[in-house]
């Protein structure tokens, strides 16, 4: 297997656990080293990537929208696909069954719909697999 | 020889299943495998030296490879002067090194 690649899965709803940001963390570090990355999304993972997310104000703070920067989910992913565009080349793909449970179909540009076949093929495929499970 | 790559989460005064590691990962290194511990988010939380019955001695001592995530440390105020012997700060980019490596089998906890 002479190109490295690497292979995440993801489980974790958005806005919960650090898993999440740790996920993005690594996804980001391989593309920036020239690694591949293959993610599966699978149950709430698939939600990260919604496109209809929208960032909030902080009434506790005091602060507008402008002011809170709220950061959203479906922006970290659409940063790593334009960083995973062409080489090294970012794949995501959510678990369609897991995406219509939850009416997520409207994803952010780039990713795709796909299976645990589909999770299989990505691992055979890579350097290795990481899986993160929820807790 | 395999090498295992263990990635702690988890705070282990708050999650019993911390001995998970302690376990496994010394039974593996006693088979004769190379083993590392990366301590990430509240993983991080057992890497300060006065923080009493923590795992990480145990695994010190058994010769496994303890690291821990800068950027986890940052975020809990755990500083370099506070860390306990035998764990070496790391980061994010170290992680992706050690799991691109062949014959890496890693095991997120």
């Amino acid at each position: 297997m002479s190109e490295r690649r690497l292979t995440i899965a993801i489980m974790d709803a958005p806005y919960e656990p650090a898993n999440s940001t740790t996920a993005f963390r690594i996804i980001a570090a391989a593309l920036k080293k020239g690694v591949h990355v293959n993610v599966f999304a699978y149950e709430g993972a698939v939600s990260l990537a919604i496109k209809d997310q929208a960032p909030h104000a902080n009434p506790v703070k005091g602060t507008n929208v402008e002011q809170e920067d709220h950061p959203t989910t479906k922006n970290f992913v659409n940063s790593l696909l334009e960083l995973g565009r062409e080489n090294p080349l970012l794949t995501w793909v959510n678990c369609g069954l897991c995406v219509d449970e939850r009416g997520a179909g409207n994803s952010v540009a780039g990713v795709k719909r796909g299976g645990p076949g589909d999770f299989l093929k990505m691992a055979l495929e890579s350097t290795n697999t990481l899986v993160i499970p929820t807790k | 020889m395999s090498r295992y790559l263990f990635i702690e989460s988890r705070d282990p005064f708050e999650s019993n299943d911390a001995n998970f590691i302690l376990e496994t990962a010394t039974a593996l290194k006693a088979r004769g495998h190379q083993v590392t511990v990366f301590l990430i988010q509240n993983g991080a939380l057992a890497a300060r030296r006065n923080a009493r019955h923590s795992h990480l001695p145990q695994l010190a001592a058994a010769g496994i490879e303890l690291l821990a995530d800068d950027f986890s440390l940052r975020e809990r105020g755990v500083t370099a002067a506070e860390m306990r012997d035998g764990i070496q700060e790391s980061n994010i980019e170290a992680l992706v090194d050690l799991l691109i490596q062949t014959k890496t089998k890693a095991i997120w906890h």
